[in-house]
């Protein structure tokens, strides 16, 4: 009488609407299967077919897949403390106390925001020293690793613009130090530390010049750079499986 | 001669602009012209023309709140004003090392920072710490009214001591 689940799925997955949406078909074949990634647009980026090795654990500690995860919770999460957050001098720290105690799940999502972030920028250290001491950078995939240099500078930018929004003592200072520190760039230094301020004081301007690379320019920059990232990895012949790997031919 | 004309494949064009080099070169142009343009519209927009930054001009009051060897700390301005037997000094309280703001120490009769430790003598002189430079010494003058001037925006190369 009644039809499996699976002949339910089958029948959803022939329908004229989901083959509009997903044009692959969904045939057991390796082909299929291809076609499936390929066409499309989220997974396109990456290879249609990768060996099983080299989705072992001891590769890559999956590092660079947790660096982009935790990026992901921290857009998530960024988004929706934006919508309580008003960067302005007044207010500033009275939301981000807000946040903790008087917003539904607020002290979840600015904890999940931070924690996240602390995460991000270990895990991308982790992955650049995985990346290096299994000599993964070398050609062809040099120029991925210059992508990811600047994706780790993004990543540190973001963690640096983002300690200032809660106006507290702590990222007041921070930043004043880490201002000052800029400023230390020979010839223009002075400059961009009154560009990057918006004056000669860490002050409402540079709560919004920080608010708005915290949440639009950097991410932004940063999406595009893991895109190029992650399609390299595809162009550049897949991820490096080792030193003895590359010479089983040799052998 | 009429033939070498029409066919100028024949001829020697080395030195000659064809139509597509010569849209190449005035694409090219056009692009570094709006390249350096945004440049140029990007530095001074986020240049801000006004600051509503407090003024680097501060009048610090009547000399005689200030008692004789003193050191009198002043957290909105950021300035410390000094008295001693030979008249006033203004001092930065803003710590040349990295930009925090110093507190005075009366129990040990030093200025001392508490971000990286740096510690200074009252009259800027660094004792320990990572400050490149002594506090500097700020321009102080009377007014007309008697009151005391601090331009915290100009420092002093050589010390001299506001007399009363």
């Amino acid at each position: 009488m009644s039809k499996p689940i699976e002949q339910y799925v089958d029948e959803l997955r022939a329908s004229r609407l989901w083959r509009s949406i997903f044009r692959s078909g969904n045939g057991p074949s390796n082909l299929h299967r291809a076609l499936a990634i390929q066409q499309n647009i989220f997974l396109h980026l990456f290879s249609v077919k990768t060996r099983s090795k080299m989705l072992a654990f001891r590769l890559t500690w999956y590092l660079g897949a947790l660096s982009f995860a935790t990026f992901m919770v921290l857009v998530s999460t960024g988004i929706l403390l934006m919508l309580y957050y008003h960067p302005s001098v007044p207010q500033a720290y009275q939301d981000m106390k807000d946040l903790q105690f008087t917003v539904s799940s607020g002290i979840f999502l600015r904890n999940l925001h931070r924690w996240s972030a602390h995460a991000m920028v270990f895990l991308v250290f982790a992955h650049m020293f995985k990346v290096f001491y299994r000599s993964a950078y070398r050609p062809p995939r040099e120029f991925n690793w210059v992508i990811g240099v600047f994706l780790l500078l993004f990543t540190l930018l973001l963690s640096y613009t983002g300690y200032l929004l809660p106006w507290d003592q702590l990222s007041y200072w921070a930043v004043t130090v880490g201002s000052n520190i800029a400023s230390a760039v020979p010839v223009v230094g002075a400059k961009m530390r009154f560009l990057m301020l918006g004056g000669h004081e860490v002050n409402a301007n540079a709560l919004l010049r920080f608010y708005v690379l915290h949440c639009v320019i950097l991410p932004l920059v940063a999406v595009v750079f893991i895109g190029i990232h992650f399609w390299r990895i595809r162009k550049d012949g897949g991820l490096y499986a080792g030193e003895e790997d590359a010479h089983d031919g040799a052998k | 001669m009429s033939d070498e004309k029409q066919n100028p494949s024949t001829t020697e064009t080395a030195d000659v602009l064809g139509r597509r080099q010569f849209f190449i070169r005035l694409g090219a142009g056009s692009m570094a012209i709006v390249a350096v343009g945004s440049g140029l519209f990007g530095y001074d927009f986020l240049t801000p023309r006004v600051l509503y930054e407090a003024s680097p001009l501060v009048n610090v009051g009547k000399p005689d709140q200030y008692p004789v060897k003193s050191v009198t700390f002043d957290p909105a301005n950021r300035i410390y004003i000094v008295r001693e037997d030979t008249g006033f000094y203004s001092l930065s309280a803003v710590c040349t090392h990295l930009g925090c703001v110093t507190a005075w120490k009366p129990e040990l009769d030093i200025i001392a920072c508490p971000c990286h430790g740096s510690k200074f003598k009252k009259d800027g002189v660094k004792i320990e710490g990572p400050a490149p430079r002594p506090l500097p010494w700020l321009r102080m003058w009377m007014n007309d009214e008697g009151d005391m001037m601090v331009d915290r925006s100009s420092e002093t190369e050589h010390r001299q001591f506001v007399q009363v």
